[in-house]
């Protein structure tokens, strides 16, 4: 029972992060500040618009990776995999 | 050979893949019916749930609207990525856990209430239906600017296809037909861009192409903006729309994606819950392929658009100009009689008119690309349509004959009865979205606005609370459903069919167009639902355990298959 709590904590805390992340390159970047962004450039591209319009789902596709990942080691440490 | 006889020929090849391999892959059993009997790789399934997903919206009209709002396109491009890494995170392993069909069934159970299953399946029949509709128009269009048939035409050929495999194959035969259709529509969507790409900056990969130069020396992005400023448009990268608009709409898109039922009872169908979080990722890896190329097919387009309309005599347009104005997608209006075409941002002096869902079907033409590149793009936005339309249609049929029919009508009804009306109502939806496809409602693009607000402001959060608070009751979350789906739909129906001449910016609630209002109705639903469950009885001990049990991946059922 402990051990699952111990689990459940540990889930959370990798979503809230990960989710922060999410929130960041999405709406922080590419929306919320993407005007403080635009000044920079990178190669062709605004960086606002860079993010908006590519840098974003790039940054979804790791997010989930990473995701994957942990929470596979997560349910081996705890022995909670499917067999 | 004409553009006509290589699609005939492109089209004829893909349709008889499609029904190849609906005979092959025969559904057996309402298991393999409903959820494919849980067997299907992630990688495949990966590719089926990017096919189900990016449908004729996503293929024909996307890039078009970006090409036409430029840096306020990006709200599709975010709200329709970023929903899977909340699909992944939040939702997509604890459903596989709870392994059930549909749900509604999960809401059904978690909330152990049958008017909360009630409401549930409404919204899911209502969210396909208008999904549906769009799909079949979808194919409508493709069929008439490509094989010069009438679009009612185009449509019935459509249905049958769909009805054939659909009906026959159920989610089994799907998922494979879905698989192949994945490979002919991003083949149909990555050649012509890469092939313009070259042409244009000389970068054979169309994402960093609309970042580079022309021959020119100077960078596409920029030239573009300096057309738009020129010709009286918002430049380019910067857009017109509000930031907190452009964010809850974002926000919508994004929490709609994730509520979208053809999209959850996707990771129903595979082996395990591990397989559940990898297949998303993957779906999402398949997704991005055409989400990044899509803006810069926009920047392309618009931007050899332009060069070729700019200024230009009206006698002297090539074909695809003529042969678009004849389905009326492209209107041209020689208001000052100059016999030249004026493209300009100010509405009083423009003089042509061009319809989103044309940009990527023309792109090749206005590019000057060989002929096949023409077919094969039909063909990509055929399996697009079809696909998403076939998905659509296993969610209403499931809708009717499990979650209505078995789960609240006649719970004694054998497997092999219900297995015939699974087909019997796919077979009745199928006739309904062939009747949208051939007397499209006028107001199709308005109700997309409707499907996402209601799947934002309905299943999203009721799932999110069962899953992560055991504490929500049956009273908390149909009072949040209630409410999510009245305040959204009040303010879209106000806005879209009501009252559209007050559509406007200086009306809106703080600024929210139509489109982003579910994220607020979304924040309404989890209010309402954690004040109501605040003042009312805690669910019974085993639905908390039925909670707990669904948050650890031991002990994940096989998804439900039996045997006929």
């Amino acid at each position: 029972m402990e051990n699952l709590k111990k689990y459940w904590k540990r889930n959370l805390l990798y979503l809230s992060i990960l989710l922060s992340f999410w929130f960041i390159i999405s709406y922080g970047c590419g929306i919320l500040f993407v005007d403080e962004l635009n000044t920079i450039k990178l190669g062709g591209f605004k960086l606002g618009f860079w993010f908006a319009q590519q840098g974003a789902i790039y940054g979804f596709i790791v997010l989930i990776f990473i995701y994957t990942f942990l929470m596979n080691r997560l349910d081996k440490k705890y022995d909670l995999d499917e067999k | 050979m004409s553009v006509q006889v290589w699609t005939y020929i492109i089209v004829g090849i893909t349709f008889a893949l499609y029904i190849g391999i609906a005979i092959w892959s025969r559904a057996s059993s309402t298991g393999e019916f409903y959820v494919a009997g849980g067997g299907v790789h992630p990688v495949a399934n990966g590719m089926a749930t990017a096919a189900d997903w990016m449908s004729a919206a996503s293929f024909i009209s996307m890039a078009g609207i970006i090409s036409f709002s430029g840096y306020d396109g990006s709200v599709y491009l975010l709200g329709w990525t970023g929903g899977y890494v909340l699909l992944a995170l939040l939702l997509a392993p604890y459903l596989r856990k709870f392994g059930k069909f549909t749900v509604p069934d999960f809401v059904g159970d978690r909330y152990y209430s049958q008017t909360a299953r009630t409401v549930a399946v409404f919204c899911a029949l209502f969210v396909s239906f208008t999904y549906v509709a769009g799909q079949m128009r979808g194919v409508g269009v493709v069929f008439s600017r490509f094989l010069e048939v009438p679009v009612n035409y185009g449509v019935i050929i459509g249905m049958f296809i769909v009805f054939f495999y659909a009906v026959l194959g159920g989610m089994k035969g799907i998922t494979y037909t879905q698989v192949a259709q994945y490979c002919i529509l991003i083949f149909a969507f990555m050649v012509p861009a890469i092939f313009i790409s070259i042409m244009l900056t000389d970068n054979p990969i169309p994402q960093l192409g609309f970042g580079g130069k022309l021959a020119d020396g100077t960078y596409l992005l920029d030239k573009l903006d300096g057309l738009h400023e020129e010709l009286g448009f918002a430049r380019y990268t910067e857009g017109t729309k509000g930031m907190w608009d452009l964010f809850c709409i974002t926000g919508a898109l994004m929490v709609g994606t994730a509520g979208l039922p053809h999209v959850i009872v996707r990771f129903f169908t595979v082996p395990k819950v591990k397989d559940a979080r990898l297949s998303a990722g993957y779906a999402l890896i398949f997704i991005a392929i055409l989400y990044t190329t899509a803006p810069a097919i926009a920047v392309f387009a618009r931007t050899n658009l332009i060069n070729t309309v700019k200024d230009r005599p009206y006698n002297q347009m090539p074909t695809w100009f003529n042969k678009w104005e004849s389905t009326g997608l492209i209107q041209f209006e020689d208001k000052n009689g100059d016999g030249k075409v004026q493209y300009v941002g100010n509405k009083e002096k423009n003089e042509l008119t061009i319809d989103n869902d044309i940009i990527v079907l023309a792109n090749p033409e206005i590019a000057k690309l060989p002929n096949w590149v023409v077919a094969l793009v039909a063909a990509g936005g055929l399996a697009a349509a079809l696909s998403t339309a076939a998905g659509l249609l296993l969610v209403i049929s499931a809708s009717i004959s499990h979650d209505l029919i078995k789960k609240q009508l006649k719970p004694d009804i054998s497997d092999h009865a219900e297995l015939v009306i699974a087909r019997v109502s796919a077979g009745f939806a199928v006739l309904m979205a062939g009747y949208f496809g051939v007397n499209p409602p006028d107001y199709v693009a308005a109700t997309v606005a409707f499907a996402f607000g209601l799947a934002a402001s309905s299943f999203f959060p009721v799932i999110i609370m069962g899953i992560f608070n055991k504490k929500m009751n049956k009273e908390g979350a149909i009072a949040g459903m209630v409410t999510g789906i009245l305040f959204t739909s009040g303010y879209i129906i106000n806005f879209k069919f009501l009252d559209p001449g007050l559509n406007s910016e200086e009306h809106w609630l703080f600024g929210i167009s139509p489109e982003g209002i579910g994220f607020i109705g979304m924040l309404l639903n989890f209010i309402v639902s954690w004040v109501v469950m605040k003042f009312t009885p805690a669910p019974p001990e085993e639905i908390r355990e039925l909670v707990e049990s669904i948050r650890y991946p031991r002990g994940a059922t096989e998804a439900h298959e039996i045997e006929l």
